[in-house]
């Protein structure tokens, strides 16, 4: 590993004046930061811890939104009494990542932040367009089995590996970010990015911006919400699909849905389409399936990830059947 | 090369150290102070073999660099009898003859030890029943096994682990 310098600021402004030295990186809790300092995927300068900042605190705001300090840890926050009441989804999506020992070191900055899991990107001896921009992507021909469906492009076909994220998508949670030109807000939907031409890029974060917080609007009918996760094995692995998804039922109809799918693309995919698909219609099996046919046309399967198209459809009907009570 | 000095409590003993900012905890334990319980599985994040507890929360000593445990307070498998009274975790584990070759059974120790804390606060897992609360006394196989997923063993022994976790909750 190459030898960096180390700070750890106790002030947010401090933090990002830190942050334009040339080759700084912030550091959460390090569980994917020091992993790729040891492959040489990162290589900084300096690192500005983040865990010495006034950001560990989940907050109710007076309009019922729940501000979620950037430090907070991953299982402080998969435990929160109002995060566990009011947003059922996001509790789980926590505790389908990881394991118990990494989501006490997580950050839920971090945890947006984190790099992909596609194994060209974390070989060092391999091109990846998204660590060497054109050099080139040897994953298109080669291991993409866990690899994007949807929204990718000729030059990236990463998955975003958060569940966390997947879950903030279908719940419209925005980001807050702090520059040495003062603070950005965005929606998590404008803050992932697809990877287009610029696969380096994962967000649409200005460089050097500090994540400060992650505002989670308020939606009283997350009450019913859940997160299902498919993975390799049984625990402790990245999702293959995850899907999360709020429903507010008006009798037997959707009056109103959320549903975000992960593991198959660049960000987490709000399923719009299918949103709009079930908005005011029948909350049956039939109507779920069509809806999710209807999103995941625009799949572009490759020959070892086809598998995904009919897994996002199987997991998500199952999770909508389940929410509402629709007898499978 | 840039190196720090650094203050830190471990199994109860105030220690001050100077060390490279590359090193991590867990090569700090093992190459500086001796300590050689935590064990080297993976160096990734990916098996469990380095579990330690910091202010009494389990985290994994290869990945968290040591320069961030100013002031902090570590406990390690040789830190978790007092004396020479095993702590109950340690003695499930001889009773239930939860190990073969002994190389992850550090890690599933210190593991286990904050696991049960955690559960003893409440803490979900991705099985708890939503809006289901954990107690140590009702928690089952299936708990143990998810909240003990961060720690493999190659020699397979989970068969007596789990056993070994649900008998030490007395
Ligand atoms: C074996 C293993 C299995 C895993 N399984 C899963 C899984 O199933 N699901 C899942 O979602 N995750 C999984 N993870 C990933 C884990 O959740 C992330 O590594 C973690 O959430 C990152 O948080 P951190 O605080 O440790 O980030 P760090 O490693 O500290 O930082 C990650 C990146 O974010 C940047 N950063 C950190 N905080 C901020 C901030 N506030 N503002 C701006 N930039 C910031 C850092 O500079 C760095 O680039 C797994 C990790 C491992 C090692
Ligand atoms: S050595 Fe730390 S998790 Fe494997
Ligand atoms: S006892 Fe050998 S690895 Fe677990």
């Amino acid at each position: 590993m190459k030898a960096f310098e180390y700070e750890r600021p106790v002030g947010v402004t401090e933090a990002v004046a830190l942050a334009r030295r040339a080759g700084s990186r912030f550091l959460g809790g390090g569980t994917n930061l020091v992993d790729l300092m040891k492959l040489g995927v990162e290589t900084p300068d300096l690192l500005v811890d983040l865990t010495g900042l006034d950001l560990a605190e989940v907050l109710e705001q007076p309009d019922g939104a729940l501000r979620i300090g950037a430090t907070v840890r991953n299982s402080d926050l998969s435990a929160n009494d109002a995060v566990r009441a009011r947003y059922p989804v996001l509790s789980q999506a926590l505790v389908a990542g990881a394991s118990g020992q990494l989501r006490n070191m997580a950050t839920v900055g971090g945890n947006m932040l984190q790099r992909t899991r596609c194994p060209y990107f974390q070989d060092v001896t391999k091109a990846c367009n998204k660590r060497v921009p054109g050099s080139g992507c040897p994953a298109r021909a080669g291991e993409h089995r866990n690899l994007a469906i949807l929204g990718a492009s000729e030059a990236c076909i990463a998955t975003s590996p958060s569940d966390f994220a997947v879950a903030l998508a279908a719940l419209d949670a925005g980001v807050t970010a702090l520059t040495t030109e003062g603070e950005v807000s965005l929606t998590v939907s404008d803050f992932f990015r697809l990877p287009g031409d610029e696969p380096q890029r994962d967000t649409n974060l200005p460089p050097g911006a500090l994540v400060t917080a992650l505002t989670v609007p308020r939606l009283d009918w997350a009450t019913r919400s859940a997160y299902r996760k498919v993975r390799d094995r049984a625990s402790y692995a990245f999702a293959l699909v995850s899907v999360a998804a709020a429903v507010d039922l008006d009798g037997d109809r959707v009056r109103d849905v959320r549903l975000a799918l992960g593991g198959v693309a660049h960000a987490p995919w709000r399923a719009t389409r299918a949103e709009e698909a079930l908005r005011g219609g029948p909350a049956t099996e039939e109507a779920f399936s069509a809806a999710l046919r209807g999103e995941l046309e625009a799949a572009e399967p490759l020959p070892h990830n086809g598998f995904k198209v009919d897994l996002a459809h199987n997991v998500a009907v199952r999770t909508l059947t389940e929410l509402t009570g629709v007898p499978a | 090369m840039a190196r720090m000095s650094l203050d830190l409590t471990v199994n109860g003993e105030r220690r001050k150290v100077d060390v490279d900012t590359r090193t991590t905890v867990l090569d700090l334990l093992r190459e500086q102070l001796g300590l050689t319980g935590s064990k080297k599985g993976c160096d990734h994040g990916q098996c469990g073999a380095c579990t330690v507890l910091v202010a009494g929360r389990r985290v994994l000593g290869c990945l968290v660099l040591a320069v961030t445990l100013e002031g902090a307070e570590v406990t390690t498998v040789e830190g978790l009898a007092d004396g020479d009274d095993l702590h109950p975790v340690q003695r499930a584990f001889l009773d239930a003859d939860a190990f073969q070759c002994g190389y992850c059974t550090p890690g599933q120790l210190c593991s286990a030890v904050g696991m049960l804390r955690e559960v003893g606060e409440g803490w979900p897992s991705v099985v708890t029943p939503p809006g289901a609360t954990v107690s140590v006394s009702s928690l089952g196989p299936d708990e143990v096994r998810e909240r003990m997923s961060g720690n493999l063993c190659r020699c397979g022994a989970y068969v007596n682990i789990v056993p070994a976790v649900l008998a030490a909750r007395r």
